[in-house]
């Protein structure tokens, strides 16, 4: 821990530090730029939460109303609305999916890598690429359902991208496509890492592939279904760029999401201390997925080392 | 391929029942045919005519292929006011990715480095904070660069964007290469110290050499995050400057009245044509900074 002080010769401590210069520099000036500016930053938002500011920042002091605003917004409701809806139905279907193609290319089949590598492409390509790909593909004008009509069945209606109540559904798929394979890379690393033994006795012990996964091999990945789950509900969180691309938030907010008011209302309507207040309620929800998870990791890791 | 290592799992797979092999088979097939589809879409309608889209849907075979698309969205098509393409953008994406790419992964390997095997006081505690980066969402850091853009003059400018990501990616960067210093032994460490060698020395005398798996995965992590990265750019920088993603979105709204899908399906395809590259020659190492940074 401490070599750097026991080893160093006994000198005057100004020459020393002279001396040690680069290397001071080098470790913490970076060091401190990031921790500094995560630490700055997170206060500067929340004290600017607190303050009349609107155009530009101001001093001041409004309490909480810039919180009551926002929590008696229409705007905001629907936004957490949709963040529930999206964030659970999103969760567990690319939950669903990523665990059914673990599953399947844990087969041994053929061109594993290649159809690896297919499911994870998306993850490479930026929200805005995906999303326009995907309004296309779901705008009844030009895509799926335009494609069904001109082949002669023109009652097939798959109009979800226009329609308000289903519009936040486009963003769900959308998002399933993109990061399942995310899902799929972290529970195929589980299967793989299952005991080999464990397997074996399950095997002596006359058990079927059915009967072996639900009895032996999927209680272990629960570690990793609970990473899953808190990594793709802080991305739902925060998704920003692919709503933006796909839909814009509409029709009228219908697909409207925590970060996009943060952002209309911070550079649209130049309600900076409002805007502030949004974004606070965002790590607020954030925190309350990742606390609890850091709590179950630490408890997990204390069972480790006095097991 | 990796047989041997995936084998490990035993007999366990379906192997003896055929059917059901050939139903594994298809229902792979059948999703990986969906995964593909969006990019068959693009790459399909970046040959294809504006008429021939308007004709029918934007699900179609090119009849002849409409190359020009390219040109167009490459150096011809308007963006608001100006005609030059996606050109610029690319450019702009290239001038912020490539430098901030650099410098965040250098920084994060020196730092890395400190924290895992030279170690001074509090640093478990200032590495802590630096990995607390990782989960803070961006919107709470809008507001204070904008401020700090604004005051440095860096407002609208591609340098601010490679500061931004430079000491933002540091979480990332920082993160990846102590994970992965921490496996190399202190004693390696103690010993060059014992023979004279000083923080400089060391890391790039041993540290450096060791360091090449490592630094290709968080190259590549950073590369694709800082390209694909849309909320920044689009809000600290307008018109000329705005790197590719918040061109993309501006060539969308432009091209909401007259529809140009043919040329707008050849930008998005130029657009993501950098990271897909990657993502094919390198995957392997983009595999393993999405579950580093997934699980650790």
């Amino acid at each position: 821990m401490t070599i750097a002080v026991s080893t160093s010769v006994r000198r005057p401590a100004g020459s020393d530090m002279i001396r040690r210069l680069p290397e001071l520099l080098a470790i913490w000036v970076p060091l401190l730029l990031s921790a500094a500016h995560l630490i700055a930053f997170t206060l500067w938002t929340i004290w600017i939460s607190f303050t009349p500011s609107t155009l530009v920042p101001v001093t001041g002091w409004v309490g909480l109303r810039n919180y009551s605003a926002v929590a008696a917004s229409r705007n905001w409701q629907i936004a957490l609305d949709n963040l529930l809806l999206f964030g659970s139905a999103f969760v567990l279907l690319s939950l669903a999916t990523g665990l059914i193609l673990a599953i399947l290319l844990d087969q041994r089949i053929r061109g594993e890598n290649v159809l690896r590598s297919i499911f994870l492409y998306p993850l490479a390509v930026s929200f805005v690429v995906t999303g326009t790909v995907w309004s296309w593909l779901l705008n009844p004008g030009l895509g799926i359902q335009k494609l069904v009509h001109d082949l002669g069945w023109t009652s097939f209606r798959f109009d979800w991208l226009i329609d308000r109540d289903m519009a936040i559904w486009t963003i769900v798929i959308a998002a399933i496509w993109q990061s399942s394979g995310f899902a799929m890379a972290l529970f195929l690393a589980g299967l793989r890492s299952v005991d080999a033994d464990l397997i074996k006795a399950a095997q002596i012990d006359g058990a079927g592939a059915i009967r072996m996964y639900r009895r032996v091999i999927l209680p272990t990945l629960w570690p990793i279904t609970i990473t899953v789950i808190v990594i793709q509900l802080q991305f739902a969180i925060s998704t920003f760029d692919l709503v933006r691309a796909l839909t814009n938030g509409g029709p009228g907010i219908a697909t409207q999401l925590p970060a996009l008011v943060v952002y209309d209302l911070m550079f649209q309507r130049s309600l900076l201390g409002r805007g502030a207040a949004a974004a606070v309620l965002m790590l607020l929800i954030l925190l309350a997925v990742l606390l609890p998870y850091a709590a179950w990791r630490y408890v997990q890791r204390r069972r480790a080392i006095h097991a | 391929m990796q047989r041997g290592v995936m084998s490990s799992g035993g007999g366990r797979s379906m192997r003896s029942f055929a059917p059901s092999r050939i139903l594994i088979y298809l229902v792979v097939s059948l999703i990986a045919a969906a995964w593909l589809a969006p990019l068959a879409v693009v790459v399909l309608n970046s040959l294809r005519t504006n008429e021939e889209i308007a004709q029918g849907s934007m699900i179609g075979w090119p009849q002849h292929l409409a190359w020009s698309n390219y040109a167009a969205a490459w150096s011809g098509f308007c963006v608001a006011e100006t005609c030059a393409g996606i050109r610029p953008y690319m450019l702009n994406s290239a001038l912020v990715t490539i430098p901030a790419t650099i410098f965040s992964t250098l920084l994060g390997a020196v730092a890395g480095y400190a924290v895992s095997l030279w170690r001074f006081r509090g640093d478990s505690w200032i590495y802590g904070i630096v990995t607390l980066g990782i989960f803070l969402p961006q919107q709470m850091r809008l507001l204070p660069w904008t401020i700090v853009l604004r005051d440095t003059g860096l407002m609208n400018t591609l340098t601010g964007l490679v500061v931004i990501h430079t000491i933002q990616g540091l979480s990332f960067t920082t993160l990846f290469c102590r994970n992965y210093y921490v496996a190399i032994p202190q004693e390696l460490i103690r010993a060059a110290r014992i023979d004279g060698a000083g923080f400089f020395r060391i890391f790039w005398r041993i540290i450096l050499p060791l360091s090449p798996p490592i630094l290709v995965v968080t190259v590549i992590w950073q590369f694709t995050h800082i390209w694909n990265e849309f909320l920044y750019g689009v809000t600290f920088t307008t018109g000329q400057q705005q790197p590719v993603t918040a061109a993309l979105i501006a060539l969308s709204a432009a091209v909401a009245d007259i529809p140009q899908h043919g040329v707008q399906s050849a930008a998005v395809m130029i657009a993501a044509l950098p990271t897909l590259l990657i993502y094919l020659i390198g995957g392997k190492y983009f595999v393993r900074g999405l579950t580093a940074g997934a699980v650790k």
